[in-house]
């Protein structure tokens, strides 16, 4: 009797799935999530797509729009031949950060996985979306797709004005200056809605249409030929430039003195698109973690409750063992830190603290040590930490120590390693900030910015790199990378290496030289 | 309750426009590749997929990146084992290794091959030998099919049932089950009238309904046993055949004494591939005979053809001799649409010339459809002897039967791009030629 109950509480037997199922199953797993857990999402669009379909969505950035470019029929062959080597699985979903929340489901699945993603990502990632700081305050998700609409068919209408070698040059150079084309402090300016870009565009047009050359021929208010005027004019034209600037594309489109105008348009949409992934970039172990701890957490009370049976969970653990996997820095699959596992352990250990501390962790946190409310905690970390001050704030050594973290010191110099801390006490506080600081995204690319630009003179664009730790650039992709710059800029490009810590000069490259 | 969407349906290809962006962008190393492969690979390799590695020239994307071998950084591992705090750590020679030095660099990017579609290794391979438009789409098209009447079949279009065999089948199938015939039924029904006209008494009466029985009967079978059944129907069943219904044989004469070089060869071979292509566009059947000669000739495999050098002196006629003995043994020139290409540099024992006018002029120019010439010479060269008649003892000699026969052609080859007019004449041709022996 007591089993005829449980099998008619079953969501779901059998691995095939259809859209009854599935949404059967959504509903259940929505419920859950947000009364359990105090979710608080998007509404959810869910896509079902072929494998094929998932590796066109790989190559281009796993957007569902995306503007014509060679390297994404590049990257489609390079996905393409690791799936069929068998190198690489697919991932089960994407999932897009708009609004409503897009996630693509993989026709291949069985409707356990099914389950297992909707939980991942149209509540886990989901959530994480909405609710984190960084993506409230720098990505738009309402307006994301409609913007990549308006790119995909703008850059169209490009290459059939100006043809493809010319539209594809600058997207070349932008496209390598991707890295340097966001803005890290200040928030960056909200993507207008196509009216308002509508409007700018008449408006260029307009002054394409109506420029006229007298102007030029007036003669300009008297004094300005004086030396001390000049100086006065450059500063001014300097402090107008906003210099130092660190994002090169937008530096580049406001401007540079040769793109017309539709080129600036393409490059401003390059520089918006690695806007839009900035805080993804950010977030890489928090998301995963949130979105796995969620997924885990609900699949098992779905269980508990009898919902799913042993089978399907026996898969859906299988699959998720496999995701959070880490081998040890010496295993021949080591391939760095996992973010899902890093993320899911993190997140764990703040509901074990929360619930069950130790006289360390009411040591180490004090503030959350023993309140019992994991969710709230959690909530909270979700909606205002990224990766680097979630771990910064949260590591715990007893995390630590089931990890048996390392530092190893690595000067390029010397013929060994040292280990600078292993898990002790003496450790605990330098590997929880070096890992903190190896999520620093800052930290982890070059920090390039314009500092000054001659603009009565030569024209010339003077680039620094702050060298830190002495960690120079790569030569040739410097060269290559600089003559892009050049490309967009029209004149001469310098590249000054400057040592952060003592400012001393380390070396210069510039244009003329290649 | 989410929406939900199903894609399945939608095109796939999304991204076949970024991988012809990709192709064009790496076409000279592309090309080169295949370039390569028609040289490595036999003539009739060309003409389908290839797996080509993946170009790296003009197709990186460089950004400001940190260089691997400066400055001091600090690697955060988990699973220490025996490790303790100023332990020092030989570095792994050659990177990769221990993890600790960039991962994921150890895997050589030059083992990626992706796979080029035919059309996409034909349009490489066509790029620099300008051919016109029109020749390459007829190069690039399938055998072309023609439906040919094949018997019968029980299942097919509506528009393809044959009647006679139908009607047939439903006759006899009538016979066997005996459905009763209208005739039957009518006089039936005429002789219940005439019962009925009469004037009524019990043994009509009982007759009657006798009778009445007996229609009854009869028209309940006529029912069951369809007049037409869905089994009798036959459709007239069409066997697609390929269009160009002959065979042809396709002769290679090369030179191979030591003045053939690298270069030479390599453009004989891309002749030879072209008139290949050619050839397996128009015929079912196409053969290949390799003949090489010095001195003397001998007929060798692809592989000995176009790698063994031999030396010797240089006596075409042999080559010639070679092939008519070839054509006379396997291929009758009422069966077979004989081609033949050579490739030379030119020289020729002197007085063997004439001989070699004699024997094209008498024998091999009656038998061939399509005798094509080409002498490769060198690039400085060309403009010298461009057009002019005189060079060396063969291209006076072979003049001489290009005057004669419009199906002989002749050319001088410096650069690949020389090679299509030796075939432009075959090329204009009507494609429904046929050898008429």
């Amino acid at each position: 009797m007591a089993s005829q109950a449980r099998k008619s509480a079953l969501l779901f037997s059998g691995s095939d799935w259809d859209f009854a199922k599935l949404s059967r199953v959504y509903d259940e797993i929505e419920t859950i999530g947000v009364e359990e857990l105090r979710l608080d999402i998007y509404p959810v669009q869910m896509e079902v797509i072929s494998s094929e379909q998932m590796l066109d969505a790989y190559s281009s950035v796993g957007m569902p729009l995306m503007y014509r470019h060679w390297s994404f029929g590049k990257h489609f062959i390079y996905d393409e031949l690791l799936y069929r080597k068998g190198a690489r699985g697919l991932a089960y979903e994407i999932v897009i950060n708009s609004n409503p929340c897009i996630v693509y489901l993989m026709e291949e699945n069985t409707m356990a996985l099914q389950a297992l993603v909707t939980a991942h990502a149209a509540l886990g990632h989901n959530h994480f979306f909405k609710n984190n700081h960084l993506f409230r305050q720098w990505t738009d998700a309402g307006g994301i797709l409609s913007y990549l609409d308006f790119a995909k068919s703008y850059i169209a209408r490009c290459e059939e004005r100006h043809g493809l070698a010319a539209v594809e040059s600058i997207l070349d150079a932008a496209h390598a200056l991707m890295e340097q084309g966001v803005f890290r402090y200040h928030r960056p300016p909200k993507l207008s809605s196509e009216r308002q870009r509508e409007g700018l565009r008449e408006r260029l047009e307009y002054e394409e249409r109506s420029f006229n050359d007298l102007w030029r021929t007036l003669p300009s208010s008297s004094g300005k030929n004086k030396p001390e005027a000049r100086d006065e004019v450059l500063a001014e034209r300097k402090k107008s430039l906003k210099l130092p600037e660190e994002n090169l594309l937008y530096f580049l489109e406001k401007n540079s003195l040769v793109l017309e105008p539709w080129q600036r348009e393409i490059v401003r949409i390059v520089r918006v698109v690695a806007q839009y992934f900035y805080p993804q970039r950010q977030t890489q172990v928090m998301n995963e973690g949130c979105a796995t701890f969620v997924h885990y957490t609900i699949m098992n009370l779905l269980f508990d409750r009898g919902r799913i049976s042993e089978g399907a969970m026996l898969e859906i653990l299988r699959n998720h063992s496999n995701v959070v996997f880490q081998p040890a820095f010496d295993d021949r699959r080591f391939s760095g830190i996992n973010p899902y596992a890093l993320g899911l352990d993190m997140m764990q250990d703040i509901q074990r603290i929360s619930t069950a501390p130790t006289a360390e962790d009411r040591d180490w946190f004090p503030d959350i040590a023993g309140r019992g409310d994991w969710r709230d905690t959690l909530l909270d970390a979700w909606a205002n930490h990224r990766d680097e001050s979630f771990i910064h704030q949260y590591l715990s050594p007893a995390l630590i120590r089931k990890w048996r973290l390392f530092v190893l010191a690595d000067g390029a110099d010397e013929p060994h390693y040292q280990v600078a801390s292993i898990h002790n006490e003496r450790g605990y506080r330098k590997i929880r900030s070096a890992l903190a600081h190896s999520y620093e995204i800052g930290a982890k690319r070059p920090d390039i910015e314009v500092v000054d630009v001659d603009l009565l003179g030569d024209r010339h664009l003077r680039l620094r790199h702050n060298v830190k730790n002495g960690i120079l650039l790569d030569g040739e992709s410097r060269d290559a990378t600089l003559r892009h710059i050049r490309r967009l800029w029209g004149y001469d490009v310098s590249l000054a290496a400057v040592d952060a810590e003592t400012g001393a000069m380390l070396s210069e490259r510039s244009t003329k030289e290649l | 309750m989410p929406i939900f969407i199903d894609r399945r349906l939608n095109p796939k290809d999304k991204s076949l426009g970024n991988r012809q962006r990709f192709l064009k962008r790496a076409r000279e190393e592309l090309k080169r590749s295949i370039r390569d492969r028609v040289r490595a690979g036999g003539i009739a390799d060309l003409d389908r997929e290839h797996a080509v590695p993946i170009p790296r020239k003009g197709t990186s994307e460089p950004t400001f990146s940190d260089a691997k071998d400066s400055g001091r950084r600090q690697h955060i591992l988990p699973g220490n084992k025996t490790f303790n705090s100023g332990d020092l750590v030989p570095k792994p020679s050659g990177g990769g290794g221990a993890g600790a030095s960039a991962p994921g660099t150890t895997e050589s990017e030059d083992d990626f091959r992706f796979v080029l579609s035919r059309e996409e290794v034909l349009d490489l391979f066509f790029e620099d030998l300008e051919l016109p438009d029109l020749v390459k789409l007829s190069l690039k098209q399938m055998l072309s099919f023609k439906p040919k009447r094949a018997g019968f079949a029980a299942s097919g279009a509506p528009t393809n049932i044959n009647v006679g065999r139908t009607m047939r089948n439903s006759h006899g199938r009538r016979i066997a089950l005996r459905r009763p015939k209208r005739a039957e039924v009518e006089a039936l029904a005429r002789q219940i009238a005439e019962l009925e006209a009469k004037p009524p008494n019990a043994r009509t009466h009982e007759r009657i309904v006798a009778l009445r029985e007996e229609l009854d009967r009869l028209e309940r079978r006529r029912r069951r046993i369809a007049y037409v059944d869905p089994v009798d129907i036959r459709f007239n069943r069409f066997d697609p055949q390929p269009r160009p219904n002959a065979s042809a044989v396709m002769f290679c004469l090369m030179d191979v004494s030591g003045s053939m070089g690298e270069r030479e060869k390599d453009l004989a071979k891309r002749f030879f591939v072209l008139l290949h292509l050619f050839l397996t566009r128009r015929y079912e059947r196409t053969e290949i005979v390799f003949i090489r000669h010095t001195h003397e000739a001998k007929e060798v495999d692809e592989h000995t053809f176009f790698y063994h050098t031999q030396s010797g002196g240089t006596v075409v006629s042999t080559a010639l001799e070679e092939m008519h003995r070839i054509i006379e043994e396997r291929y009758p020139a009422s069966e077979w649409n004989i081609y033949a290409a050579q490739a030379s540099d030119g020289d020729n024992f002197a007085t063997d010339s004439e001989r070699c006018i004699e024997l094209l002029d008498r024998r091999l120019m009656r038998l061939c459809q399509y005798f094509a010439y080409v002498e490769i010479i060198d690039e400085r060269e060309s403009h010298i002897f461009g057009s002019t008649e005189n060079g060396t003892s063969l291209w006076r000699a072979y003049n001489a039967v290009d005057q004669k026969w419009p199906s002989f052609q002749m050319r001088r080859i410096a650069a690949p791009a020389d090679i299509y007019p030796v075939f432009r004449e075959l090329f204009a041709r009507q494609p429904d030629l046929r050898k008429s022996a």
